[in-house]
């Protein structure tokens, strides 16, 4: 039998909007390895695994498993295999417990109902068997993303998976969560699993895996001992030519206040009271930066500074004026607020719709774009033209539907219409989310650029690398609360923001100055 | 004022609510099964039917109770059959495909009933059986009690008995827990090998089922013949029912009876001063409302994101 407990010959996936994900990709592991597999977004690692674990159809290409050529036709065939996966979306149902959710589709039973007791016994077992802790009463919906992604691994473990994979677990995780799951993940390949890491940061890779596989545009580059390969090479294979990560940055210039909230408050539909009392104040000519584990308050706190939703108490002030009565967004823009929301699918296009629709639906009631009521379709995709090539779109032309680009171009899409209407603040939630490095490097650029043009750039961001490296001051909230404001981010590293985001440590009033 | 207190304070008019309450319940229940499971059922109303009028003719032609449920039971089988082929394989929209064999059902058994009786409006000239109704041992004899509990038609005690087991088939049985996975998160439910489309199936034909016995209770049971369009709208109701009931069984059971008794009273109305107009659009007018609730209801909630 040959070294590889894995081997993915020749794959290739054509999907049927006909973006072909994979170009005959070539996959080797060895058993009780860690193996990274690399490649920005959009490369196709994520297919590569889904063809593996049964949720895709290859369309040619062949698998081999323990040196046996297999045909995993379904997730449950490539269970019976003993391979699991952690999806980079997770595959929980959040109504139901953390029991049930592992024990889904392999439920202990006792007569005709499942047998509970049975059920905790059994999971808790598997747990204290890998050390790996999850509260089982709990519901899904109401434990952290870390808590989440431990189920899922779990999930896999109770189902007797010796083949691990996990899609960018790392995304979604604070520091030290991430430390949290390296060491689990170092203990199972101890106990003899072996373990398949998707990811796209190059620290990560130097840290726990054993090897590598690059993937770019759908093919391999390469694969390496990690031993024997540098940031530096790796971050190449992946890219193709060098990229300069650094962004250069002059010292802001900061001018006077354009937004400001006043104790903001807001309680979810199910009482939980995500705002407590929030204050900011965001300057023209500075990028504020808002850190945070997701569900402390961001989204709502989002919602309300861009006319979404209104806050239960408290106030928003832009240029001064107080937004108390303006109740929809439009209002918000039109005072010269742009927005890049953290669902572009939902909130920043509309799918069905071209390009050029999408890049002009703030502004299609204004001339040159439309006169006496009739839209001047020539302007439009004049105007369209010059941001493609300006933003560098990739698509086949102006009238391309948006739901047949791929994400990173969705979002260029985006940026493109936000940065391009004049307006001097800019709210950006997660603008770099999901999309391909060469993409993240051109927006956080123009992001600092219009701060340079001295406009206010509010960023929320879980990327903390980002936030550290765009940000002029950084808040981070926790629990609906502000616990912390530093306004000298090169003192400050993700460790620092790490314990203030997960509330080990809070500032004073006193502490956190008066920006705030 | 008083003869309206009188005619709803009466015994009749308690036999009536539930007599009225019981097709709505099997099918809201059934509303309930499918709703859980992703895969609203729309098609209710064409269900009940079409198995309203295969019991009466099986049971008119064979003169047998036991091949007239069972009929009835195949044709909502055969009706979530096709149903989940549409939907669930050719990907149609579901509310589309349902929306086709209400009327299908609708047009169909007129069609059928006057190849095989000649009549287009009633299958008065077939005499059909009835289900009966069941008086319990000693506690019919019970002053109150007997009134409330015994006499009543058995699919009355049979949707009350389902109203229990439903909700332990949903809330504590492997299947239950399949059928709720797979209605709030397909993908989750497929990645750990379950599979959505027989579940999804599975729910539809235990809903179609639930429908078919709401069925034969208005033809074989309130009435003895079937009469064109006889459903009136209850499987319609009974999906209003369910929303307004929310995701339990005994939820659902409420729903149910709030619908049923605000219908009985409309007829009981009828009998007084009331213009006609107005009791006849009580039920309809108490759909709206109770579905506007729902609507501001599930308003109130929208911010209910997964987090
Ligand atoms: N279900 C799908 N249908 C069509 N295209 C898809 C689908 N999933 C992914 N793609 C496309 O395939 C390419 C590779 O995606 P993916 O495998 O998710 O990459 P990665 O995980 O490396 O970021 C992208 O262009 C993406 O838009
Ligand atoms: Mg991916």
């Amino acid at each position: 039998m040959s070294e590889y407990v894995l081997e993915m010959r020749n794959i290739w996936k054509v999907y049927p909007n006909g973006v072909t994900a994979n170009k005959g990709v070539n996959l080797k592991v060895k058993k009780g390895e860690i193996h990274a597999l690399l490649g920005e977004n959009g490369a196709g690692k994520s297919t590569l695994m889904k063809i593996l674990f049964g949720f895709e159809r290859p369309t040619e290409g062949e698998i081999y498993y323990n040196g046996e050529l297999v045909n995993i036709n379904s997730p449950y065939k490539a269970i019976e295999l003993g391979i699991g996966m952690v999806h980079q979306h997770f595959m929980l149902v959040p109504s139901l417990t953390v029991v049930e959710n592992v024990v889904l589709g392999m439920e202990p039973r006792k007569g005709l109902s499942i047998d509970l007791k049975k059920s905790i016994e059994f999971v808790e077992n598997e747990m204290n068997k890998y050390g790996l802790p999850v509260p089982l009463k709990e519901k899904v919906k109401d434990i952290s993303v870390g808590m989440k992604q431990r189920v899922e691994i779990i999930k896999t473990l109770v189902r007797g998976a010796d083949l691990i994979i996990l899609d960018e677990p790392t995304a979604v995780l604070t520091p030290q969560e991430t430390v949290e799951l390296f060491k689990a993940l170092k203990n199972l390949t101890k106990a003899g699993k072996t373990v398949i890491f998707i990811t796209h940061k190059l620290n990560e890779v130097k840290e726990i895996a054993d090897r590598i596989t690059v993937l770019r545009r759908g093919k391999t580059i390469g694969e390496a001992e990690v031993k024997n390969i540098t940031e530096k090479d790796m971050s190449r294979m992946m890219v193709g030519r060098d990229v300069d990560i650094e962004i250069d940055k002059t010292p802001a210039k900061p001018g006077k206040i354009v937004l400001e909230a006043k104790n903001l408050e807001y309680t979810r539909f199910d009482g939980v009271k995500m705002l407590k009392g929030v204050n900011l104040k965001l300057r023209e000519g500075e990028i504020l930066g808002i850190a945070g584990v997701e569900g402390n308050g961001q989204t709502e706190l989002v919602d309300i500074i861009t006319g979404m939703d209104k806050p239960e108490n408290g106030e928003i002030f832009i240029f001064g004026k107080n937004m108390k009565e303006a109740d929809n967004p439009y209002e918000f823009r039109k005072i010269g607020m742009s927005f890049i929301p953290a669902d572009r699918m939902l909130h920043g296009v509309s799918k069905e719709d071209t390009i050029e629709e999408n890049l002009i639906s703030d502004r299609f009631n204004r001339a040159p774009f439309s006169k006496k009521g009739v839209l001047k379709y020539n302007k439009i995709t004049e105007f369209a033209k010059r941001m493609i090539k300006e933003f560098d779109i990739r698509t086949d032309g102006p009238k391309t539907a948006v739901k047949m680009l791929s994400g990173g171009n969705i979002q260029k899409v985006v940026v493109a219409r936000e940065f391009t209407s004049n307006s001097k603040i800019i709210v950006a939630d997660q603008p770099t989310r999901g999309i391909d490095i060469a993409a993240a490097d051109f927006i956080r650029r123009r992001l600092v650029k219009e701060r340079d043009n001295n406009v206010a750039v509010l960023l929320i961001s879980s990327d903390l690398t980002e936030l550290l490296e765009v940000s002029d001051r950084i808040l981070v909230i926790y629990h609906g609360e502000f616990v912390a404001h530093f306004e000298n981010i090169k003192e400050i590293d993700e460790q620092i923001l790490g314990e203030y985001m997960l509330g080990i440590k809070k500032m004073s009033k006193e502490e956190m100055g008066d920006l705030i | 004022m008083n003869s309206v207190l009188s005619s709803i304070l009466s015994w009749d008019f308690v036999a009536s609510g539930i007599r009225v309450t019981t097709p709505i319940l099997l099918a809201a229940l059934g509303a309930l099964v499918a709703e859980l499971a992703g895969t609203p059922n729309i098609a209710l109303e064409g269900t009940m039917l079409f198995s309203a009028f295969v019991g009466v003719i099986i049971s008119g032609f064979t003169q047998s109770l036991w091949l007239a449920v069972i009929g009835a039971l195949l044709t909502g089988i055969v009706m979530s059959s096709i149903l989940a082929y549409f939907s669930l394989k050719l990907k149609t929209d579901i509310i589309m495909a349902a929306i086709a064999l209400n009327i299908f059902a609708s047009g169909g058994t007129i069609y059928a009933l006057y190849l095989l009786t000649g009549d287009k409006g009633s299958s008065a000239s077939l005499k059909s059986l009835v289900l009966p109704n069941i008086d319990i041992p000693i506690i019919k004899n019970i002053p109150i009690l007997g009134n409330i509990l015994s006499g009543h038609h058995i699919l009355t005690y049979v949707a009350i008995i389902l109203v229990f087991l439903i909700q332990y088939m949903l809330y504590k049985t492997p299947l239950g827990l399949r059928i709720r996975s797979v209605g709030e998160s397909p993908d989750a439910a497929r990645s750990v090998g379950i599979s959505v489309f027989k579940t999804q199936y599975t729910a539809l034909i235990i809903s179609g089922m639930l429908a078919s016995l709401g069925g034969i209770f208005l033809s074989m049971g309130y009435v003895s013949w079937f009469a064109r369009d006889m459903t009136s709208g209850r499987g319609f109701i009974a999906l209003a029912a369910q929303a307004l009931g929310g995701t339990s069984a005994y939820g659902v059971a409420l729903g149910s009876l709030l619908f049923g008794f605000s219908e009985a009273l409309s007829f009981s109305l009828q009998f007084l001063n009331i213009p006609y107009e107005v009791t006849q659009s009580m039920p309809f007018i108490i759909t709206v409302g109770a579905l506007a609730f729902y609507a501001w209801n599930k308003s109130r909630n929208k911010r209910n994101r997964d987090i």
